[in-house]
């Protein structure tokens, strides 16, 4: 995924990694350390925390949270926005509202590790790890370790 | 024990469990990040409406509390008690019943009757409300913001994150509070949390100062202040509150400030390490010496600017959540 991302970024000294809390944290690390590997320069990252964003707040349970630590001011930057499971696509939603607060960056990408699809709004990934097709049922769990998938509830 | 505020009226906080205040804590840290940003604003508690009711005067409180709920986008009913229809005679249950008609989320208020915030919130049940001051009884925000900021502070010193020690700073930690206990909401909110996090405390006051139930308290009254002050790891020094007539419960200010007062002399013994704190606003010379209150021990602005995000905090928890989501 670091080898498709330098291809289609070309330079990375304006990008800016973020990872979403808390599942998109440990990827956006791998990724910064890959992508430092193949440019041997090293990426801009940082961590992204949307609840104080999300459109469901009062609708489900309440969401553990963690902070947000972005380096730059993201005017002009490029994103790269990581999380380890699309589904729905409000996380996103909410990351691209959060962003706002941190500058205009020039361009917003987005890498997954899975996309287990059932998307409600028309939010597309740039990057992907595999696609998962899923039922509803399901619940699916992705960490640096594996992907692991189980049935809705179960846990 | 309520273990947390989620979909709850924060009234006082001698009901709070350890968890409950935590949750607050931890909370509030993610806050002091959005507080450090260009865009000081998060969309949280967007279209919701915040009343905010100070039946008594407060320059740092209201502020904090109606720029806290701007930073989450409430909108704020700011009600100025004294150009209000309050002063034709109108009642609190008549007041309140106005504001809710326009419809309100949660109301902050401040009132000179302990157990006013109580008494509201029997009112309006649909409505949250958060006790910003009730007469002597409890500033339950205030209780919060003191132990936000000894743990961040303990924190700092130790390089590691607030959120990360949880409670483990404040195991056996010696917290010494000095000054008008009797009159103080200030006292009683921070005891119940202090305690709860498994602090120490101790407090000094002279004997007309002590509150009358003190049996009850889960603390010690110690006889000796100035070797009191070698022990103390943290010293809350509180307003001498002359608008509640303090002055007649004290022979005189000087007398007080002479026996009860932290002075610059006094100061010396404290340990290097020790942290002092006052909840604003001073009367300097008479509780603490302007020196003592300007010396870098004293982390009295820091108190201030965390005032905000615990306010954040307890906003966002207390309306945003449900009751039914606190864990049992």
């Amino acid at each position: 995924m670091a080898h498709e991302v330098v291809e289609r970024v070309r330079d990375t000294e304006m990008l800016v990694v973020l990872g979403l809390q808390t599942g998109g944290v440990a990827f956006a690390e791998l990724l910064a350390a890959s992508l430092f590997d193949i440019t041997t320069r090293h990426v801009l990252q940082g961590t992204l925390d949307v609840s104080f964003y999300r459109d469901d707040v009062g609708q489900r349970p309440f969401i553990a949270s963690a902070v947000s630590q972005v380096p730059v001011d993201l005017d002009d930057r490029l994103v790269l926005l990581v999380d380890d499971v699309l589904f729905t696509g409000r996380t996103i939603r909410s990351a691209l509202n959060a962003l706002g607060d941190f500058g205009r960056p020039r361009a917003v990408q987005l890498a997954v590790m899975v996309d287990r699809g059932h998307r409600e709004l028309p939010i597309r990934p740039d990057y992907v790890g595999k696609n998962l097709p899923t039922s509803l049922s399901e619940d699916i769990v992705a960490t640096t370790e594996g992907v692991w998938i189980g049935t809705r509830g179960a846990s | 024990m309520i273990t947390s505020i989620r979909g709850r009226n924060l009234l006082t906080l001698d009901q709070l469990s350890d968890a409950a205040i935590l949750e607050v804590l931890d909370t509030a840290e993610l806050f002091v990040e959005v507080n450090q940003r260009t865009i000081k604003k998060v969309p949280a508690l967007k279209g919701r409406v915040v009343a905010s009711l100070f039946f008594e005067e407060s320059t740092r409180t209201r502020l904090s509390f109606e720029t806290a709920a701007k930073r989450l986008s409430a909108d704020v009913l700011s009600l100025a008690v004294a150009s209000s229809s309050v002063k034709k005679g109108e009642s609190l249950r008549d007041t309140i019943a106005t504001i809710d008609a326009l419809g309100i989320d949660a109301v902050v208020m401040r009132h000179s009757s302990s157990g006013a915030a109580h008494q509201v919130g029997g009112y309006v049940p649909h409505v949250r409300v958060i006790n910003a001051g009730d007469g002597l009884h409890q500033h339950p925000t205030q209780g919060l913001l003191d132990v936000f900021t000894v743990r961040q502070v303990l924190a700092e010193r130790a390089h590691a994150k607030g959120s990360e020690t949880g409670k483990e700073m404040f195991a056996g930690l010696h917290v010494l509070i000095v000054g008008d206990i009797r009159h103080s909401r200030v006292a009683r909110s921070d005891i119940s949390a202090y305690t709860a996090l498994g602090a120490d405390v101790r407090i000094a006051a002279p004997g007309t100062l002590r509150p009358a139930s003190l049996e009850e308290w889960p603390v010690r009254v110690v006889d000796d202040f100035d070797e009191a002050l070698e022990w103390a790891d943290v010293v809350g020094v509180l307003r001498l509150q002359r608008e509640r007539g303090t002055g007649s419960f004290v022979p005189s200010l000087a007398e007080f400030t002479e026996t009860y007062g932290l002075t610059s002399e006094r100061a010396r013994r404290l340990r290097p390490s020790a942290i002092i704190m006052h909840p604003g606003p001073m009367n300097r010379g008479v509780e603490i010496d302007s020196a003592v209150a300007d010396s870098p021990a004293a982390v009295i602005e820091r108190q201030v600017s965390n005032g905000v995000p615990i306010r954040m905090a307890a906003l966002y928890l207390s309306v945003n959540g449900t009751a039914e989501e606190t864990p049992s």
